[in-house]
């Protein structure tokens, strides 16, 4: 019942910069009533890649170079706001493997991890230098190593931060953790016996 | 690491085993369903052929898609019908109590659990919603998930989760009149930032918040999640046992003795120790308004916007981006600014004392000419309790709509949304940019008086000024 395991990825980059990037900018509620995840890769960013007439705006998502993208790099709290799990659905859907910014809000990267989309953390300065690089050489494949813990690029190697409880769960295939968890049912009985709460204290 | 808070043990109470990744293995005492967040989940188990673990721990209600103006069925948007029919049917399938509007009990997922008796101190709380962390103001663990967790604890009742930190975030002090607890998290946000909190849960203490109502203290706890925290909470007091008491779903008689001796033996101890700790005066707080496209971007009433150039570094480029869509004048005061609606409600500010504090203000008078006024309840019972006040009468004679329970403008995915770039006044929780409908939308988050004052001024005014 495990997942694929996902030990490394490789691919060009999306830089999208900016700080902050919350939930309702990465898929705004509207397109959240749907009942399945199916289309959500259309609707990422939609509000700044396409304005009220439906012409396409300026945007990295927009623009050629990066189509077929496997990385988005962005910056610090990328994700925050809402649990929608629309939000990485609609990063996963349009293509992405992992994302790499400076910083992540912790209910995006768990959902993220749920995924299979590695949420990768490297300093500020090293997000400013891969969005530059990757702005003047939109070609550049990146190599993401998790057994190594290392982004490879243009003879290039940085060290990458992830942490360690989500790294074995790409290696180990275990990311979706349902198997894991279900595989301990004798256990949670246990525990439930334990709290007094269970039984509304009678 | 922290060692005996109310975090440590009721974590250690609630781990079932360490996992071979090194995530720890929680059960779940309590998940809230609601009808966004939830289709993709079940439609999971059915694929599965699995059924709900622990189905009687497990309550869904329809909060987010609902219209607050004619609920009749079917909705005039086809979608948000789709989605309540979905999740009718889910609860059916899969043996859920649903809190539907046919049984009086419907309202806002954070309004409804407290207002049952559901939540209480001690337990494991989630739900496909990140303001899931209000419940934490009972002394709950309490966090938003998405919808594959959801998915997993409802076929194992747990989750694989990274043990938190614990920031003790002490507030001390009484509170100058006309401030309220919207103020205070606003506060804690400006401080401690948006993502001061990643990777903390955040125990609010302190004499200010030993005095606050229980229902106050949910304000506190609704917006952790703004200051970057997953989850926030406030040890279970008297306040908390006597809300509690006589609730539908708290215990009765004897085991309510015994939960009361539960809930006080998963209070930090006075020794506990904590990762960081923060001191706050409540003196240095004043009624709160933001002025950006983040709940950090907040000021005084009496305080000018920003300068972008007085500002640390890293702030500058999101206040540059903040002014320009906000369309709003840096160094210039935040008092006066005009707005075109005002929303009062959400799970941050549509209980009772909420909406009380509202009507204080507009009692006698009128919503200023050209602002529209939605005054939203949290919950069926907060909008009866209300009108059992008088409360409604106060407010559709000042000009405002008087609604049916619902989320409405805090996200507008139901019909109440801003058009173009209109300007709000509003309790609710963020201020992102496109969030209440329309993509050049743009909202003040503030407390319920503050909003109330603004719609009786047109602008955003100091609401102390209305309380002579």
């Amino acid at each position: 019942m495990f997942e694929e395991k996902i030990k490394s990825i490789k691919g060009s980059a999306i830089p999208l910069k900016g700080d902050d990037i919350d939930t309702d900018q990465i898929v705004p509620a509207r397109f959240l009533k749907e009942i399945t995840f199916e289309k959500m890769g259309e609707y990422l960013f939609c509000d700044a890649r396409i304005d009220d007439k439906g012409n396409h705006k300026s945007h990295p998502l927009n623009d050629k170079k990066y189509e077929e993208a496997s990385f988005l790099i962005v910056g610090k709290n990328f994700g925050c706001g809402s649990s929608r799990e629309h939000a990485p659905q609609a990063v996963k859907r349009y293509g992405i493997k992992a994302i790499i910014g400076e910083s992540f809000a912790e209910i995006f990267a768990g959902n993220c991890k749920s995924l299979g989309v590695p949420t990768i953390t490297v300093t500020k300065e090293e997000v400013d230098m891969l969005l530059k690089h990757t702005e003047n050489h939109p070609e550049t494949i990146y190599m993401l190593d998790l057994d190594n813990k290392v982004l490879k690029f243009s003879f290039n190697s940085i060290s990458i931060q992830v942490p360690e409880e989500f790294r074995i769960a790409f290696i180990d295939g275990t990311w979706n953790a349902t198997a894991l968890l279900a595989a301990n049912s004798d256990k949670v009985k246990e525990t439930v016996s334990s709290l007094p709460y269970i039984n509304n204290f009678q | 690491m922290s060692k005996r808070t109310l975090y440590d043990k009721v974590w250690a109470k609630h781990k079932v085993a360490t996992l071979p990744t090194g995530h720890d293995q929680l059960f779940i005492g309590l998940q809230y369903v609601h009808e966004v967040t939830s289709p993709p989940a079940f439609a999971g188990l059915r694929e599965k052929g699995t059924k709900i673990s622990y189905p009687e721990r497990t309550f869904a209600t329809v909060d987010h898609v609902i219209p607050t103006d004619d609920t009749s069925r079917p909705f005039k948007d086809k979608q948000a019908e789709l989605m309540l029919s979905t999740l009718e049917k889910n609860v059916k399938d899969f043996d859920v109590t649903f809190f539907s509007p046919s049984s009086g009990k419907q309202g806002v997922v954070h309004i409804i659990g407290p207002e049952m008796g559901l939540t209480q101190p001690g337990m494991t709380i989630v739900c496909g919603d990140s303001h899931t962390c209000t419940h934490g103001a009972f002394g709950s663990l309490a966090f938003g998930i998405g919808t594959s967790e959801v998915q997993m604890v409802m076929e194992t009742q747990t989750l694989a989760m990274k043990p938190f930190k614990v920031r003790q975030v002490n507030v001390k002090g009484p509170l100058k009149k006309g401030v309220c607890a919207k103020d205070i998290i606003l506060k804690i946000i400006q401080l401690l930032g948006v993502k001061g909190g990643l990777g903390y849960a955040y125990e609010f203490t302190g004499t200010t918040i030993e005095n606050l109502s229980m229902e106050d203290r949910l304000t506190i706890c609704n917006m952790s999640i703004e200051a970057g925290a997953r989850i926030g909470y406030i040890n279970p007091d008297d306040t908390t046992f006597e809300y509690l008491r006589g609730r539908e779903y708290a215990p009765k008689g004897e085991a309510f003795e015994r939960a009361v001796e539960y809930w006080k033996s998963i209070a930090s101890d006075k020794d506990a120790e904590y990762d960081d700790i923060v001191n706050i005066d409540a003196n240095d707080i004043e009624p709160m308004v933001t002025w950006g496209i983040t709940p950090g971007q907040v000021i005084g009433i009496n305080e000018n916007m920003p300068l972008i150039n007085d500002l640390p570094e890293e702030d500058i480029k999101s206040a540059k981006e903040a002014y320009a869509y906000m369309k709003l004048e840096e160094g210039s005061p935040i008092k006066g600014v005009p707005v075109d609606v005002v929303f009062i409600g959400a799970c941050t500010n549509g209980k009772l004392s909420d909406l009380k504090a509202a009507a204080e203000i507009l009692d006698g008078k009128k919503v200023s000419k050209n602002i529209r006024l939605l005054v939203v309840p949290g919950s069926m019972k907060v909008k009866a309790e209300a009108e059992a006040e008088g409360l409604d009468r106060i407010f559709k004679a000042a000009g405002a709509e008087w609604r049916e329970a619902g989320c409405s403008m805090c996200l507008a995915m139901n019909p109440d949304k801003l058009e173009g770039d209109q300007i709000s006044a509003s309790t609710s929780n963020r201020n992102f940019i496109g969030r209440q409908g329309s993509p050049s939308g743009r909202t003040l988050l503030l407390g319920p008086a503050m909003a109330a004052a603004a719609a009786v001024k047109g602008s955003i005014a100091d609401a102390r000024e209305f309380l002579a």
